[in-house]
């Protein structure tokens, strides 16, 4: 069954999934900014963490450059009606630092496995709820599997203490009718006990008409960032969310004015590359690869001399999930030493 | 020379339990006698059976029962079973080597540290992660400071047994803390990820290390490669992908300079399949260990 209600929540990752296009360099400063504006601009949720979530600032992923908790600290000081939200991954975080990131004020805690591996994340939604956060699931590359064995990931979620799980379109591959199916079968299995979400993103230019669509088959909670700030191509755009939402006639709770003006006024300016659908992003949507693989597979492209697109579609044939950055490193060397023993043998 | 041997139990007949089975009947200096499960028609205790080995279901009492006790015993149950059972082994003077993330004993990587205790009379395996890859954060903190390890451990999803995934923080945080202790770096980090790819994935490890900017990179290579070739000599499929990697010094890495390394650890076949090299390495570090205790044995009584 549909949802009849005319209204949906919009969450922001700016200073989440933001936090991978910038480089994990986003400052206390930035910080302050964006949220003020998000929550006089109505935000209900605004989400902050390293781009792999607490505990992400590493080598593999790229270190912080300030201190998370200080990050939410500040978000939750500038946040008077938005909630402040962390993510988890499981296996990189942990329920000490959800802990911390509860004590420095985080209210909701969203809890991301890979789409196929959501028995990992039992252990955190049960700490999340007991330390009374508002608790949603993050089922990631969620392209990877059918409607119902998504479906079937989430009820674990649910079962474990989720109260929204997100069809999570981390390599921005599903196509509309994708994005329909699965956000139908999470209804339809756990429409009774939770909601459902969907988070987009810009590598073939569908996150927002995947969105729209979302809402359409019964999604009420959406994740956007300003200026598309995010991994890959970027997010769905928050600020024209709010407006298409507006102009659809739902309520997002929003001020559209309010919205757009955070996002050119304080979130555009401090964007040194603004997000574009090129071609190492769009091979990620082609070939399925997790979004924040992007700037890692460029990195390893000036490295070692290979292109990165190369690397990426290699990473999509392999099957790589979200956080194994590491891997792009040993793909971009494995393309290396086989173009040199190419090499070698034509010249020999 | 089958008198020199060191009898030894099982206790688990899961998939550990097995695979350490079979590595136990291949060893000249271990004779698995007994082996424990809790359910008397499992396939482990079939299998331990049809090669002579005694087995029960009636748990640990039946094993402290028999007239002659083993040596030592290999706990492949839970955490909390070890608990319970670790102090009933030593009252018995039974040596407990723990596949489990029970922790009772000191953490031992056998390449590393195994030295230091061999006297002990429990000895943890700390996780797979850390059998994989602090040999690597040792090999570097032997010849440089390292003022911090992180090490990514990508596993095969079905590989992940129930007891991995419902407390999967305990692999990040044992893992973390021997990276510390045992592999000898100021601060350690541990990342685990599952892979559902199909045909599996075998189990891959990285190891960054941060280095002073300067290090010595050859010495550096060098003690990797050497301390590669002690770990295979008991996990045959534990290779580098490539040569270790340098990167010069960075503002954002406190102002050092870092070495990657990147592993591949391929299992046995003996029980668990090849893709397996999690479960595989502690297997064979945990017969490792117990061969290692025998000859020491052998080299005391004689």
């Amino acid at each position: 069954m549909t949802p009849t209600t005319n209204s949906l929540r919009i969450t922001d990752s700016t200073l989440r999934d933001g936090s991978h296009a910038m480089a994990h360099q986003l400052t206390e400063d930035q910080v302050r900014q964006t949220v003020a504006a998000l929550d006089s601009a109505g935000l209900q949720v605004i989400e902050v963490s390293h781009g792999d979530g607490l505990g992400g600032s590493s080598f593999n992923y790229g270190f912080s450059r300030e201190s998370e908790i200080k990050l939410i600290e500040a978000a939750v000081s500038e946040a008077h009606r938005a909630k402040i939200a962390v993510l988890l991954l499981p296996g990189v975080g942990t329920i000490e630092d959800l802990k911390e990131a509860h004590g420095a004020g985080a209210q909701v805690a969203r809890i991301a496995t890979h789409c196929t591996e959501a028995t990992v994340s039992i252990q955190h939604f049960g700490a999340a709820r007991r330390l009374g956060m508002e608790t949603v699931g993050f089922l990631m590359l969620a392209h990877r599997i059918g409607p119902d064995e998504l479906a079937a990931q989430a009820r674990i979620m649910v079962d474990a203490g989720a109260q929204c799980v997100y069809v999570v379109d981390s390599a921005g591959a599903l196509l509309l009718s994708g994005t329909q199916e699965r956000i139908r079968a999470l209804v339809a299995e756990i429409g009774g006990d939770a909601e459902v979400g969907f988070h987009g993103h810009q590598n073939l230019s569908l996150g927002v008409a995947n969105s729209v669509l979302a809402f359409g088959s019964g999604a009420r909670q959406i994740d956007g960032s300003l200026c598309a700030l995010g991994a890959g191509a970027g997010n769905a755009p928050t600020e024209i969310l709010a407006t298409v939402f507006e102009r659809m006639g739902i309520e997002t709770g929003t001020d559209v004015d309010g919205v757009l003006a955070a996002a050119e006024e304080i979130v555009k300016p401090m964007i040194p590359r603004l997000p574009f659908p090129d071609r190492s992003s769009i091979i990620q949507g082609r070939a399925g690869v997790y979004s924040s693989f992007l700037l890692h597979a460029e990195r390893a492209s000036a490295r070692y001399g290979v292109p990165a697109h190369d690397i990426l579609q290699r990473v999509g044939e392999a099957g790589y999930v979200g956080g194994q950055e590491d891997m792009i490193i040993d793909i971009a060397l494995q393309i290396k030493m086989e173009r040199e023993a190419t090499n070698s043998k034509q010249s020999g | 020379m089958a008198d020199s041997k060191l009898g030894v139990a099982i206790v688990g007949s899961g998939n550990i339990g097995t695979d350490l089975l079979v590595k136990l009947l291949r060893s000249d200096r271990l004779e698995p006698l007994y082996m424990i499960g809790i359910d008397p028609d499992s396939e482990g205790l079939a299998r331990a059976r049809s090669q002579g080995v005694m087995t029960s279901s009636k748990g640990v009492e039946w094993l402290l029962s028999r007239s002659s006790l083993p040596d030592l015993v290999f706990e492949a149950t839970s955490a909390k079973a070890h608990f319970e059972n670790a102090p009933l082994y030593a009252q018995a003077g039974i040596r407990a080597i723990d596949l489990t993330p029970a922790a009772v004993g000191p953490y031992i990587c056998p390449p590393v540290n195994l030295g230091e205790h061999m006297s002990s009379a429990n000895i943890n395996l700390i996780t797979c992660g850390g059998q994989a890859t602090i040999p690597i954060v040792h090999a570097v903190s032997r010849v440089v400071s390292v003022p911090y390890a992180e090490i990514v451990a990508s596993i095969a999803s079905r590989s992940a047994g129930p007891g991995t995934r419902a407390n999967i923080d305990e692999f990040t945080e044992t893992t973390a803390k021997a990276i510390e202790t045992v592999g000898g770096a100021r601060k350690g980090k541990a990342i685990i990820v599952l892979n559902p790819v199909d045909p599996p994935m075998i189990m891959r490890d990285t190891v960054f290390c941060a280095i002073p900017p300067g290090s010595d990179q050859r010495a550096i290579t060098e003690s990797i490669h050497d301390m590669v070739a002690e770990v295979k000599a008991y996990v045959p499929g534990y290779t580098l992908r490539a040569e270790p990697q340098f990167d010069v010094e960075r503002e954002t890495w406190s102002g050092n300079a870092r070495v990657a390394v990147f592993l591949e650890v391929k299992g046995n076949g003996d029980y668990l399949p090849p893709y397996a090299g999690n479960l595989d390495i502690m297997t064979a570090a945990a017969v490792r260990v117990g061969e290692l205790l025998s000859s020491e044995n052998f080299s005391k009584s004689a």
